[in-house]
């Protein structure tokens, strides 16, 4: 499931980016691990600073175009969201909704 | 291109042993590790915040199938970040020690606590110390900074028994503590600020800030001068400036275009290249930097002999093929701090482009954010971000035009966040 969850979202980015970007497909899982630093690791904090994993992804992505417009109020999120595309915030809300809030480990040999 | 169509052959052969990729779900299991071939071999040399995230996410993308060696001296990870908190009384030292058990045991790390003593990056191979070599397909060099003291005579082994930086958080944090607590209410604190750049933009002025809360409260007479070698304070500057003349006025003295060019450890005395000097009952001397010394061994210090230049869609040293190099260690891109928030981006984005090239395809293009926090006393912070986007025509590393800024003004919400953003980022790098 998750690959398929992986491979819906590369898909979905590529082709936002080549609609709309005209920029190079790049994978989601990446980009998204920039939010990690903050939101705790897949979107997983438990603190001030709030969890974004399984959020509601329509909530997810009405709050990050508001910030980017600069219509919903915050310290930081209204700067930093206005670096990313519009497809990459639909990219981001979709790759956040679909996270669990259980913690995903590599297991060692 | 020889190394490319190698680790795709070893891609092609790990498909045709088990059906591998297809018929594996999760990728993430005992099994996984057992069942798939290895995409490639990575050593990583330094386990601060660029090299434990790089290690991490090596084994997390590549699902267990990148082989992850890390190998730091320390046996604990010391956060620099927080750490001027402590200096303050404002932040148990305790909560900046952090263990690396959770990269081995979460993340199947190799961990392994030596000093590197050699890179062969002709063969391949890190030697340390204890005596173990590790060979390699891609070497991840994440170095930190060591100390040009000799660009401030005087500045010698014996004084820095006295005399201290405490710009790596450890033994000198406490160190600093020690020396304030001491000191005698109406003494004079002095802070020496390195020309640009150094790590940490912000730190300096930060820590300024704490010592001056400390003062104010505990030793109400006392002063802290702050003689920095910039022109002016070269991050937050409006914030901490108004800060400083709201919160600490007659506790906090700015001077610019003060570079210390000469200590005497013996009288306490700074004095600068025309001359000047200033006397201090405490002195925290923080010296210009350059790269970890390993990185100079290794050959891939290529900027004012000072830095290493990498390709920043890779982090690809520029000077020597198959080692990655990150953090404070590397020639900034464009605006781009020396920050543990960016050394851990950093680590991502080189993390992601080495699975991409061991699978045999096109490394994504870099997209990067950084954030910094700065605890202004002991409730409220003020942040700068950015973010930092690969140009595909420049290529370059430029920040995106119109996002990024910094605080409206000092808050006790952002307090609470820089917190949270502490235990995020180490959680996110270590565990």
């Amino acid at each position: 499931m998750q690959l398929v969850f992986a491979l819906a979202g590369l898909c979905l980015a590529t082709s936002l980016h080549a609609a709309e970007d005209g920029t190079a497909p790049s994978s989601v899982r990446y980009f998204a691990a920039n939010c990690f630093n903050c939101h705790g690791t897949e979107g997983r904090a438990t603190s001030a600073i709030p969890a974004i994993a399984g959020r509601d992804r329509e909530f997810l992505l009405e709050s990050l175009k508001a910030f980017k417009a600069g219509s919903k109020p915050a310290s930081i999120m209204q700067q930093l969201a206005k670096g990313y595309s519009d497809s990459e915030l639909v990219a981001l809300a979709d790759y956040f909704s679909r996270q669990t809030q259980g913690a995903s480990h590599v297991a060692v040999e | 291109m020889s190394q490319l169509n190698e680790h795709r052959r070893k891609l092609l052969q790990a498909l045709a042993a088990g059906g591998a990729l297809a018929a594996s779900p999760l990728l993430g299991g005992c099994a996984a590790t057992r069942n798939h071939r290895s995409l490639g071999r990575v050593v990583v040399i330094g386990a601060g915040f660029g090299g434990a995230t790089a290690a991490k996410y090596l084994r997390k993308w590549s699902e267990g199938r990148i082989d992850v060696v890390l190998i730091e001296r320390n046996r604990q990870f010391v956060s620099c970040p927080t750490s001027n908190e402590v200096i303050a009384g404002n932040r148990a030292y305790e909560t900046l020690v952090h263990a690396y058990d959770g990269l081995q045991k979460n993340w199947g790390v190799r961990v392994v606590h030596a000093e590197v003593t050699a890179v062969d990056s002709e063969k391949r191979k890190v030697r340390t110390d204890r005596g173990e070599e590790f060979d390699y397909d891609r070497l991840v060099l994440s170095p930190g900074i060591d100390f040009n003291f000799a660009a401030i005579a005087g500045y010698d082994e014996t004084a820095r028994q006295s005399i201290l930086h405490a710009w790596k958080a450890g033994p000198q944090t406490l160190a600093l503590r020690q020396q304030l607590l001491a000191l005698n209410d109406g003494g004079t604190v002095v802070l020496s600020i390195p020309k640009a750049p150094y790590r940490c933009p912000p730190g300096p002025y930060e820590r300024a800030s704490q010592i001056a809360h400390y003062l104010k409260n505990h030793k109400p007479r006392s002063k802290i001068l702050v003689l920095d070698a910039n022109e002016k304070i070269i991050s937050k500057t409006k914030l901490f400036a108004d800060h400083w003349a709201a919160d600490y006025r007659g506790t906090l003295e700015y001077q610019p275009n003060w570079q210390a060019t000469e200590l005497s450890a013996t009288s306490r005395t700074l004095t600068n290249e025309i001359g000047d000097r200033v006397r201090g009952d405490v002195i925290n001397l923080i010296p210009p930097q350059t790269a970890g010394k390993i990185a100079h061994q290794i050959g891939v210090i290529n900027a004012n002999n000072r830095w290493a230049e990498v390709d920043w869609q890779t982090l690809e040293s520029t000077a020597v093929r198959n080692i990655h190099v990150l953090g404070d260690a590397t020639l900034s891109a464009p605006l781009m701090p020396k920050s543990g928030h960016m050394a851990n981006q950093h680590g991502k984005a080189a993390a992601a482009a080495i699975v991409e090239i061991f699978s045999g395809r096109q490394p994504p293009p870099t997209l990067m954010a950084n954030t910094c926090y700065s605890l202004v006393d002991d409730r409220r912070a003020i942040h700068v971000d950015s973010v930092h986007r690969w140009d595909t025509e420049k290529r370059q590393l430029l920040t995106v035009a119109g996002s990024g800024g910094v605080s409206t003004a000092p808050s006790v919400e952002e307090g609470l966040f820089a917190r949270a953003w502490a235990r995020n980022i180490w959680a996110d790098t270590l565990s």
